[in-house]
């Protein structure tokens, strides 16, 4: 077991399935001559070159398409967008066309591409760089959608991911790059489907993924002290959506805390409080709760951010309401 | 050419030319939904320049006039007429319809209705061929009107930067929808437009095979001889409307569709064949009727008789029908 951060694991990923499969290519605004914005890809363009590791214009919805035209004939890409914020100009390619190619030619044609890329508030980078939209990717049909929590997942989400026949979404967070983690030494892989309880308990469940997961599991250790005993799940993949997991956790727990960071509406905080009323309303003891941000574009201000933005203290107080203590 | 290789080519194009009326008739009897784009008018385009390609070994690409492009590349015209009718035997088995055939058996990727996709499609079809190494070109077809994405320059771009063979036909048939090009296009000649990309281009006339046949060859030579990308643009015109709903009328007069006419694909090759004594009169006539009678007995038959999808079938071809749980899992939980 050796200790790696986030994006270090990312790396790895990428290094051994450049190794394995020739067909596997990365192309990125900047994945290649300096490595990547966040290091993902350091050191893979002086290992594997300049055609295996492709440096691009920025022109998102073209090298994207680029990207999964390859797919088509049989390449296997990794497709780097520096910020989700920039994915924005590639979901004409990424649910016009890949989400779309396998099922409008009847199974006859595949995109098995991967597409990564940093969702989340970073710090004081205001509105244009701070977008979340995980909930964008996940009410598309004919994606998956998985965010790796640790550099565990990081690195073995991206190895299933590539060799997966199906257009990937892989959502990260600039503030998880230098998370740390053990992880095998040896080549491993994580499931693209299926929540994790990470933390078991009965008294309460606590929903999170990506960074919210973080704040789910701070919650967990104050409630601890608290004397109630928290339940933590990691979403893990937004889509497909592991709807058992969810409902059984809740049937034991019978009170249940949602954290996103993003907005609200339309989000993936809505689509789990609506799976929980689904899947087990009559097993509710309390009221459920979503922590969520505040409906703003992400101001720049340190202060206005901060309170933009949820954290883990916003999970405690939601978690000390549904428990009744407060 | 070969007499025979140009009563083929003739035959061909009548060909295509009935089998749209014939999907125009479907339509207007409600047997064909949706939208419906036809072809007719610019059958010169698509056969000449893939007649100078290696179908079913260069892949084609295009927008969602692309009947012809399909049958032309080798995807069964029984199997593109079944596909109009939401057939299970269909290109794209029913789930695509008329903008989507699909036949990758022969390397046609398809067609699309988001104008200006397939450019960087097809750069990345073109890009996997030359990372293979093998001889391989992308061609992608579409209308001036894509040229107005930001996608085309976006692609000519890296097409150009990264030496893709890619070899892009601009059928210019001067309307997008009902907008004429110079209402809104700032240089009217296409293929001028990709001069800022590095990228060598040539415009030709598009209603006479020869003359597409032989600017085609110089093109695909250049892509399929390592050279980089090629823009071709050939001047045409659409006899219909955009699809089956917009009326000319609106947009062009009458006296200008009489002029295009006169200047038919099919008139024109069958007049040179004709002079040359490659064909008669009678062979024509002979050749419609065997058309017709095939167009009929089989094409429309099968597409008939043929069987819809299964209800119980609707969530197939989503994701990988049968994936590795190896990649996919899903993850067990202890409860």
């Amino acid at each position: 077991m050796a200790e790696l951060a986030y994006w270090e694991a990312i790396r790895r990923a990428h290094d051994e399935e450049l190794a394995r499969d020739p067909n596997v290519i990365v192309m990125g605004e900047d994945v290649g001559l300096i490595g990547g914005t966040y290091k993902a890809t350091s050191g893979l363009y002086q290992k594997y070159g300049e055609k295996r590791v492709i440096d691009t214009p920025i022109s998102e919805n073209s090298f994207t398409g680029i990207g999964i035209g390859a797919s088509m004939a049989g390449m296997r890409p990794i497709i780097e967008i520096m910020s989700i914020n920039f994915a924005l100009l590639a979901l004409d390619t990424l649910i016009n066309a890949a989400a779309k190619i396998r099922y409008m030619s009847g199974g006859r044609a595949t995109c098995p591409i991967v597409m990564r890329t940093p969702g989340g508030t970073a710090h004081q980078l205001a509105a244009q760089h701070s977008a979340r939209l995980a909930r964008v990717f996940m009410s598309t049909s004919g994606l998956r959608v998985v965010t790796p929590r640790g550099p565990l997942d990081a690195c073995g989400m991206l190895k299933s991911a590539v060799r997966c026949n199906d257009p990937v979404i892989v959502i990260e967070h600039e503030r998880m790059y230098n998370l740390k983690e053990e992880i095998p030494d040896h080549e491993y892989f994580r499931p693209l489907e299926g929540a994790e309880i990470v933390r078991r308990g009965t008294d309460i469940t606590l929903i999170g993924y990506n960074l919210s997961l973080h704040m789910c599991l701070e919650t967990a250790k104050r409630l601890e002290q608290d004397g109630v005993s928290a339940e933590v799940i990691d979403l893990r993949a937004l889509k497909p959506l592991d709807r058992e997991t969810i409902r059984r956790s809740v049937e034991k727990t019978h009170r249940v805390v949602i954290a996103e960071e993003d907005e609200a509406a339309v989000g993936v905080g809505a689509e789990i409080m609506a799976t929980v009323i689904e899947e087990c309303f009559f097993a509710l003891d309390a009221q459920p709760v979503r922590i969520h941000a505040a409906d703003v574009p992400v101001p720049y201000a340190e202060n206005l951010e901060k309170v933009a933005i949820p954290n883990a203290d916003d999970v405690y107080q939601a978690a000390l309401k549904v428990m009744g203590r407060i | 050419m070969k007499p025979a290789d140009q009563k083929r080519l003739l035959r061909e194009m009548i060909f295509y030319r009935r089998f749209e009326e014939r999907c125009f008739e479907a339509y207007m009897e409600h047997k064909i939904g949706g939208f419906l784009h036809l072809y007719v008018g610019q059958e010169a385009v698509a056969t000449g320049v893939l007649e100078m390609a290696r179908v079913k070994h260069d892949y084609i690409i295009t927008g969602y006039r692309d009947h012809i492009h399909a049958i032309k590349t080798g995807a069964p015209a029984r199997e593109v007429m079944a596909e109009l009718y939401g057939k299970e035997t269909g290109s794209s088995r029913g789930r695509g319809g008329s903008m989507h055939i699909f036949d990758p058996t022969v390397n046609f990727m398809g067609g699309y209705a988001l104008v200006g996709q397939p450019f960087p499609l097809a750069a990345g079809l073109a890009l996997a061929c030359k990372h293979k190494g093998t001889d391989q070109i992308a061609i992608c077809f579409l209308g001036e009107g894509a040229n107005n994405q930001g996608t085309f320059h976006e692609t000519m771009n890296m097409a150009s930067v990264w030496k893709l063979p890619v070899l892009f036909v601009c059928e210019n048939n001067r309307y997008a929808i009902g907008t004429r090009v110079d209402r809104s296009t700032a240089v009217v000649d296409q293929y001028k437009r990709v001069c800022g990309y590095n990228i060598p281009s040539s415009q030709h006339d598009g209603q006479d095979i020869e003359v597409v046949m032989e600017s085609a060859k110089k093109a695909v030579d250049h892509v399929r001889g390592g050279k980089g990308p090629y823009f071709i643009e050939y001047l045409t015109y659409r006899y219909r409307g955009h699809s089956m709903s917009d009326k000319t009328a609106l947009y062009r007069s009458k006296d200008e569709e009489r002029q295009w006419q006169e200047r038919d694909p099919i008139r024109i090759y069958d007049r040179k064949l004709k002079q040359a004594g490659v064909v008669t009169d009678a062979d024509i006539k002979a050749m419609e009727q065997e058309i017709d009678a095939m167009i009929e007995n089989d094409i429309v038959k099968f597409a008939e008789e043929s069987p819809a999808p299964r209800v119980e079938d609707l969530n197939k071809y989503v994701l990988d029908d049968n994936p590795d749980p190896r990649w996919i899992g899903p993850l067990q939980n202890s409860y």
